[in-house]
């Protein structure tokens, strides 16, 4: 891809090309998903929880995968997380809370907690709180497309899509059919 | 989707809202700010849907998306209000003051769960019982309010305006818990949720509002909210009691103290498929003051009762603010009946003051 200047927040950002295509994502998916069903020994118990908002859109992915090969549906919850960020002062006011859905009780199920990008991990502590809000799970476990490093907390991804080593300054875009109409990931930096 | 919790941002102009002046007899551009009701055709928001104000006054400089933002948010915090645990720590640290010199039981409790449940320490202030009494003024009380480092202060004050100059003399936010025969944005917008709840996009829907209009902040709220929203608003009462200068000819609509609405005296005829009723408390006081032949004969031309609300749509909803004189402006078998949503109503109150308090104070720089 040639490089493509575009404004975005004030600076500039160089596409570095796309890191992860649409094939590779949707192996990464099948993947996952068998491995989600291997380390829980089956889907009895299962329930797979999206981070708003890329997050539901891949945990749906993921359950349909599970379906195809385990024949057994699998409870998708949608979580938002607005009101359990440690950001709420400096984050700007252009973020839409939404209510999470739980379309079960969480007691006792393992959940798989799933989001795209896995960075600081203080979205992922953001979100324990929420889910333990919703009662006592057996065990929860966290699925990544895109692990990107620099973590700001003790977190790590039991399941990854594919590791991605960036610099500080990268922003990582993962762009879904359902939202973007296209499957990639891309990493930019940022020169102001 | 940007992930990287530096991104800087742009600055945006701060609202408008805070250079309100405290003279209400000042004519105000009313209409600046609000946008066409067929704007908000989406019902989930576009991804930079954004509320930037500092104070919440009053509803009459509110676009329609601006409306839709509150709406939408409350419907999350309805979602945590149904949890078995309804606690959230997404304001926790924050200070909440409740003043009020008026007497009030739903607003001021609804308030104060509103900040519990979102995890801010709540404190009420009310003017029985506190430093007011000893003769305080509101400046004196606005300053040790701030000076005990409120970051909210919900103000009830019997003196239209009076939320205006706490907003302008303080660095606190401000909202309005019913100033006078003002405003009481948080009533309006509860009534909004509440009939989008029950009817869904209200453009086009025509909604009654019965009673003493003229004396009642709550009406003036919901006609500016109403009808940016899209709907079609009927005012009903005795010419006593509707407020004077509505639908004036002359000023254009930069000027207006109130939006266009229809006016209909007679009752029967208002409420003629009407997609729904919102009855208003009379407020007893009004007869002695000579607006009223008698509570009879108000009861009489202006109750809504079952009779009329059969000429109302199947399955209207009726609403009432509260409280309710019932066998005066709404009979005992409507208020407690399968159309009355009053209950449904104060129960949204909670969730729409947490939104309104999120949305305050999320954007706060420390």
């Amino acid at each position: 891809m040639p490089p493509i200047f575009i404004l975005w927040m004030g600076g500039f950002i160089v596409p570095k090309g796309a890191v992860m295509s649409a094939d590779e994502i949707r192996r990464a998916i099948v993947r996952i998903a068998h491995e989600i069903v291997e380390q829980n020994e089956g889907v009895s118990d299962l329930m797979l929880v999206g981070m708003r908002t890329r997050g539901v859109p891949l945990a749906e992915r993921l359950a349909t995968a599970i379906r195809e090969f385990e024949g057994e549906t699998i409870g998708v919850g949608a979580l938002d997380i607005s009101l359990y960020r440690d950001d709420l002062s400096t984050r700007g006011t252009n973020v839409e809370v939404r209510p999470s859905e739980m379309p079960q009780d969480v007691a006792d199920k393992k959940l798989v907690l799933v989001d795209d990008v896995l960075y600081t991990g203080r979205s992922i502590r953001a979100a324990l709180d929420a889910l333990i809000d919703y009662g006592r799970p057996e065990r929860i476990q966290l699925a990544v497309l895109v692990d990107r490093g620099h973590r700001e907390l003790p977190i790590r991804a039991d399941f990854v899509g594919k590791n991605i080593p960036t610099a500080k300054d990268d922003d990582v875009l993962v762009q879904l059919e359902e939202s973007d109409g296209q499957d990639q990931v891309i990493v930019t930096e940022r020169r102001d | 989707m940007v992930k990287n919790a530096s991104s800087p941002r742009t600055t945006r102009v701060a609202p408008s809202s805070q250079k309100r002046p405290a003279q209400l007899t000042e004519r105000r551009a009313k209409t600046e700010g609000r946008s066409n009701a067929a704007d908000i055709s989406a019902e989930r928001l576009s991804p930079d849907a954004t509320w930037q104000r500092r104070h919440l006054l009053d509803l009459d400089d509110f676009s329609a998306a601006e409306l839709v933002v509150v709406l939408d948010t409350a419907g999350a915090m309805k979602e945590v209000l149904a949890r078995d645990v309804p606690r959230v720590p997404a304001l926790r640290g924050k200070t909440i003051v409740t003043l009020f010199y008026e007497a009030s039981t739903r607003t001021r409790a609804s308030f104060e769960l509103a900040g519990k449940v979102l995890g801010a320490d709540v404190i009420n202030v009310s003017a029985a019982g506190s430093s007011v009494q000893k003769g305080e003024a509101l400046l004196d009380t606005i300053r040790t309010i701030q000076a005990i480092g409120a970051d909210v202060c919900i103000l009830r004050h019997h003196s239209s305006g009076a939320p205006y100059l706490a907003a302008r003399e303080s660095s606190f936010r401000v909202v309005n818990a019913g100033d006078g025969g003002h405003a009481h944005p948080t009533q309006a917008l509860l009534d909004a949720y509440t009939l989008r709840s029950q009817l869904g996009d209200l453009r086009g829907r025509k909604i009654v509002i019965v009673g003493d209009i003229a004396h009642s902040r709550v009406a003036r709220s919901n006609m500016w909210s109403l009808t940016a929203l899209g709907a079609e608003v009927v005012l009903c009462g005795p010419p006593t009691l509707l407020p004077p200068g509505l639908n004036d000819a002359a000023p254009d609509a930069e000027e207006r103290d109130l939006p266009p609405v229809r006016v209909e005296h007679d009752l029967d005829i208002a409420i003629e498929d009407a997609d729904a009723v919102m009855a208003l408390r009379l407020q007893r006081e009004r007869q002695s003051g000579g607006l009223l032949p008698s509570l009879r004969e108000y009861a009489r031309l202006y109750q809504v009762n079952g009779e009329r609300m059969a000429k109302a749509k199947p399955d209207a909803p009726v609403l009432h603010p509260g409280p309710i004189n019932e066998g005066v402006e709404i009979s005992t078998e409507v208020a407690h009946g399968s159309r009355s949503v009053v209950e449904e109503q104060v129960a949204n109150g909670v969730a729409v003051r947490m939104a309104v308090l999120y949305l305050l104070l999320r954007g706060e720089q420390p």
